[in-house]
């Protein structure tokens, strides 16, 4: 069963990392959608499988009765999910603000932090300086 | 750095300033006077022959203590830094009491000195190394006091890079030397003797250990930066460029002589980088007109002559480099002080501007002159008694005695000339007129080159008082055995004396044709094509060339190359490693799985694919809601409901949240179906990531699964917690603090996009 | 963007979300809830409201900005692992009393100390978005 997961995980992947190499930051925004998605996937399936028997206990029993699916990296996803949003939703604000300030939704013409260098802008050499 | 002329109004001393700055000298001089007397109170008990420590532990895992010892050689380096500083405590604050700042350069002039006596007390190599950056970084800072004038920052910038760079050299050799000796403990090492010069490492230990003592104690080529460090106000100079920081190297290299020394390569080194430092310093020294300069050179000529005598065995040798260390220390810093006296008094220190001032200075002529004497090695001087051992250990050096006489005399004849130049010239020469009115200086500016030019009188009349004392526990700690030391003004006449007498005919021919030999000096200095200053300049901007050059490399500013050297890196660094550590599991038999989940499945998958297609936003955000859909109806088959419930639901909220804001966004433009031959290697990377992804997940999920902890949850979670939904029990009771840690998160992102979208709002409003 | 609809239905829809949300949250220990699947429903509740209305009539209705939701919810949750903490066990150690045969304990705190943040937090988001123009 692990086996479909797999080759599911796997296309998600494949699909995130196609959109996150777009120029477009929207796109890259879908895939880390996608992205958040595999991982929680992935780390539902580390735990193993087991098909319709939730991790609860009947009234009356001190323990569940047989085999039930694995509780403990149902946790972990469900907080994964609710940080994800979180995350997510700043990622977006962070993105429309972006926008706002440079007008465009291009990763390549977001450089205002490494700005393209041209020779005019390196420093004057220290021989220069030590005229001064 | 002139002190006459301020134009900054915001750099004048207040009132205020000027008390601050001279309650920090106070601090500064009752600590260096207490720590002075300590050290010489503890002057009889090491001259028997005892050694004093304090150990703390101080990386225990790592063996490393900071222990201290005190022997003759520490005890003498610490008596100068200790004795010296509190001269310098008292006249820094008279001589900058015009800066507003100087409270700041006499508070890291403490720490200096603290790292300095530390350097020399360090039993411990890497605590060693730690305290010889501290003094380098404090150097960094004092040279570089008049930080508004470019100079001033160049300068300072080159004593850090240069003796900082030595100084990581040195630490390499060290820890070479500590892992080949099996010790960090210098004490330890000494006491292991010679093993080590048949040592593979030998060679390499000796060549990192010798930069770093020849770039702090500025020997060819990396002589440099100590002329430049004249940038310094001058009672720094006087401290830290005459009498001890420059010495760290010298002492270093005294340190290791019972380690390294003794072997042809150690005397081949020192006594060829000694002979040619001082003899090109020594000519350098008179081209200069700036006194402080020229003082500079001839510190640099000192640092060669005792790194040539260290390069011996020979007793005589040692107890030379001891005498003339103590010798030039007492005098060098006498006449730096006597150079900012006039500085201070006249408004400059340009030789051809200066004359006749013995009238208007009459104690700090006196000062000069006896200082001068003594540089010069004039009888009855404790500089006659270093020279004529000087002249005994050169013929001693068992290694090339030729070349060690000839850079001797060469080197003390130039001496005298600039002893002449600088303390005898500017107080007896025919009178000119200065910027200022000469005046005397005040009290605390002349008591410290006053009590230091006497004291080079006193000890040498009475000679045995430092032969006994100071020179002979040192020398007993350079040769790691006992050994005497006589000292006397009249030895007889012998071949020193005689070499003594061509020095100062030498000298004094030199004096009376100085201002022919500098002019012709300049015209040659003129011709030469470059020099180490411009060696450095060359170097740093060919290191700031390759750094912008790695930087448009490396650091391109555009995403996608960034996530594509990531994601390439993870399929090679992934897959290779399933490759090689034969962890590919393929799936034996075709996966038995109820016909749902195949159907979900599908969804999933089909809306992964129609995000990557979909052309407009709109259909976008609908093929990623279906995936999240999907993935939440798998969880719930799979036993999750509270995961597919939460999914679900932060699935509504995703659609809601992205509406709102890709409402605002421009649509998807022809650009962002990119350029054809990009995207073919972005889908291969693409396909490669998801294959990579799969075989990993594939070999993780194949072998057999721990429960244990799940077990735990599942027997106690009714028992003991009152809870039958054990994810929630998991989320609210075992693993409570996660959860606190998670909902933390959950939190700061909702403030952080307020922080975003509201702040700005106001920022507009204000502007 | 008005829709008559969609602004009715919500009316008439929100007070019972609210109150499911508030059954999904107490229920949690025993079955399929607890804390961040309540504060969920609850925080779409009130996103439903913005959008059929206003985010200021969800400001109203609220009666108190979001972000001080966010506060008190962190502030239960933290407060909640004080009780055991205090008697010297390990810091969110359950504490249980038993009023009637019914188990009450701090980790139904904690869950509404969850709750809370999470409607908060969802909240100063979704209204912070909404209120940009």
């Amino acid at each position: 069963m692990e086996t479909v997961l797999a080759i599911l995980v796997g296309s998600l992947v494949a699909a995130t990392v196609f959109l996150m190499l777009s120029r477009n930051i929207v796109k890259f925004l879908f895939g880390l959608v996608l992205l958040g998605n595999a991982a929680n996937l992935l780390i539902f399936a580390a735990g193993r499988l087991t098909y319709a028997r939730p991790g609860l206990i009947p009234d009356g029993a001190a323990a569940p009765l047989g085999d039930v699916a694995n509780a403990l990296p149902q946790a972990m996803v469900l907080t994964a999910i609710v940080i994800g949003f979180g995350l997510t939703a700043f990622a977006f604000a962070l993105v429309y603000r972006a926008y706002q300030e440079l007008g465009t939704t291009d990763t390549d013409e977001m450089r205002v932090a490494e700005p393209p260098l041209d020779a005019s802008q390196l420093d004057t050499p220290a021989q220069d300086r030590r005229a001064a | 750095m002139t002190i006459v002329s301020i134009e900054r109004p915001d750099l004048v001393a207040s009132p205020h300033s000027r008390l601050t700055s001279r309650f920090a000298g106070w601090v500064g001089f009752f600590l260096a006077a207490g720590l002075t007397a300590f050290f010489a109170s503890k002057v009889p008990v090491v001259a028997a022959g005892e050694t004093l420590r304090w150990t703390v532990d101080w990386v225990p895992t790592l063996g490393y203590q900071l222990s201290f010892y005190v022997d003759g050689l520490s005890l003498l380096f610490a008596l100068l830094i200790s004795g010296i500083g509190a001269f310098i405590f008292l006249y820094t604050p008279v001589y900058l009491s015009a800066y507003r700042h100087a409270s700041r350069l006499v508070v890291v002039l403490i720490l200096f000195m603290i790292s300095m006596l530390g350097l020399v007390m360090a039993d411990d190599m890497i605590a060693l190394f730690v305290f010889w950056e501290l003094t380098t970084i404090t150097s960094y800072i004092l040279i570089g006091f008049d930080h508004d004038n470019a100079k001033a920052r160049r300068c300072a910038l080159q004593a850090l890079l240069v003796t900082g760079a030595g100084g990581l050299v040195m630490l390499a050799g060290f820890v070479l030397l500590g892992s080949a000796a099996g010790t960090f403990q210098l004490s330890e090492l000494k006491a292991q003797g010679f093993h080590l010069a048949e040592h593979a490492a030998y060679l390499p230990i000796l060549i990192l250990i010798l930069i770093g003592a020849f770039t702090k104690s500025a020997q060819i080529p990396f002589h440099f930066w100590l002329p430049n460090a004249m940038a310094a106000p001058t009672p720094i100079s006087a401290y830290l460029h005459s009498a001890t920081m420059v010495k760290g190297g010298v002492y270093l290299m005294a340190r290791m002589h019972p380690v390294l020394g003794g072997t042809p390569e150690w005397a081949w080194i020192l006594t060829i980088i000694g002979a040619a430092t001082a003899v090109v310093a020594s000519v350098l020294a008179l081209r200069q007109t700036d006194l402080k300069l020229a003082l500079a050179y001839t510190t640099v000529m000192a640092l060669g002559t005792l790194t040539m005598f260290l390069g011996a065995e020979a007793g005589v040798a040692i107890a030379a480099a001891v005498t003339f260390l103590l010798v030039h220390a007492l005098y060098k810093c006498a006449l730096f002080l006597v150079v900012g006296i006039i500085d201070h008094g006249t408004g400059t220190r340009d030789a051809p501007r200066l004359g006749g001032l013995a009238r208007a200075m009459p104690i700090t002529t006196a000062a000069a002159a006896a200082a001068a004497l003594s540089m010069a090695g004039f009888p009855p001087f404790l500089g006659f008694i270093g020279k004529e051992l000087k002249y005994e250990g050169a013929l001693a050096i068992a290694s090339e005695p030729g070349l060690a006489i000839t850079a001797a005399v060469a080197a003390n004849a130039m001496m005298v000339a600039v002893a002449a130049i600088v303390g005898l010239r500017p107080f007896f020469a025919r009178p000119v007129a200065t910027p200022k009115v000469p005046h005397e200086a005040p009290f605390r500016m002349w008591i410290g080159p006053v009590t230091l030019a006497a004291l080079g009188l006193f000890f040498g009349l009475v000679p045995p008082l430092v032969a006994n004392g100071l020179v002979q526990p040192a020398v007993a700690s350079v040769l790691g055995a006992p050994q005497v030391v006589k000292l006397a003004l009249w030895h007889g006449i012998n071949l020193p004396l005689l070499l003594s007498v061509v020095t100062l005919l030498l000298g004094v021919l030199v004096y009376v044709r100085h201002l022919q030999i500098r002019d012709s000096l300049a015209a040659f200095e003129a011709r030469l094509p470059t020099d180490t200053d411009r060696v450095y300049d060359l170097s740093i901007d060919a290191l700031k060339d390759l750094a912008a050059w790695q930087t448009r490399l490396i650091q391109s500013g555009v995403l996608r190359r960034y996530l594509f050297v990531v994601f390439a890196v993870v399929v090679l660094a992934v897959g290779g490693t399933l490759l090689m550590k034969d962890g590919l599991r393929l799936p034996q038999a075709w996966p038995d799985v109820p016909l749902p989940v195949w159907g979900m499945t599908a969804l999933v998958l089909a809306g992964a694919v129609l995000t990557v297609l979909a052309k407009s936003r709109l259909l976008a955000i609908c093929a990623l809601g279906s995936v999240g859909f999907g993935v939440a109806l798998i969880f719930l088959m799979y036993g999750a409901p509270d995961v597919a419930m939460t999914q679900l639901l932060v699935e509504i909220l995703f659609v809601i949240i992205i509406a709102i804001v890709l409402l605002r966004l421009p649509r998807f433009g022809k650009r962002t179906a990119g350029l054809g031959a990009s995207r073919w290697q972005d889908g291969v990377l693409a396909v490669g990531t998801g294959l990579v992804t799969t075989a990993l997940m594939l070999a993780a999920t194949r072998g057999p699964i721990d429960r244990e902890i799940t077990a735990y949850f599942e027997a106690n979670s009714a028992t003991e917690a009152y809870g039958r939904n054990i994810v929630n029990v998991i989320l609210v009771d075992f693993r409570a603090l996660d959860t606190l840690g998670e909902i933390l998160v959950v939190a700061v992102a909702a403030f952080a996009v307020v922080g975003l979208v509201k702040l700005r709002q106001r920022r507009w409003r204000a502007s | 963007m008005r829709s008559l609809i969609l602004s009715t239905a919500v009316h008439l829809l929100f007070g019972l979300m609210i109150l499911f949300s508030l059954f999904l949250l107490l229920r949690g220990h025993n079955l399929p809830g607890g804390g961040f699947v309540g504060g969920l429903v609850a925080a779409i509740a009130f996103t439903l409201f913005a959008i059929a209305d206003s985010a200021a009539a969800v400001r109203r209705v609220l009666r108190i900005d979001p972000r001080y939701l966010v506060v008190a919810g962190l502030a239960v949750a933290l407060l909640s692992g004080l009780f055991k903490a205090a008697a010297g066990m390990p810091y969110l150690t359950g504490a249980w009393v038993h009023p009637g045969g019914l188990p009450l304990g701090t980790p139904l705190l904690f869950d509404v100390g969850v709750y809370l943040t999470v409607v908060g937090s969802v909240l100063t988001l979704v209204l912070t978005m909404e209120e940009e123009r």
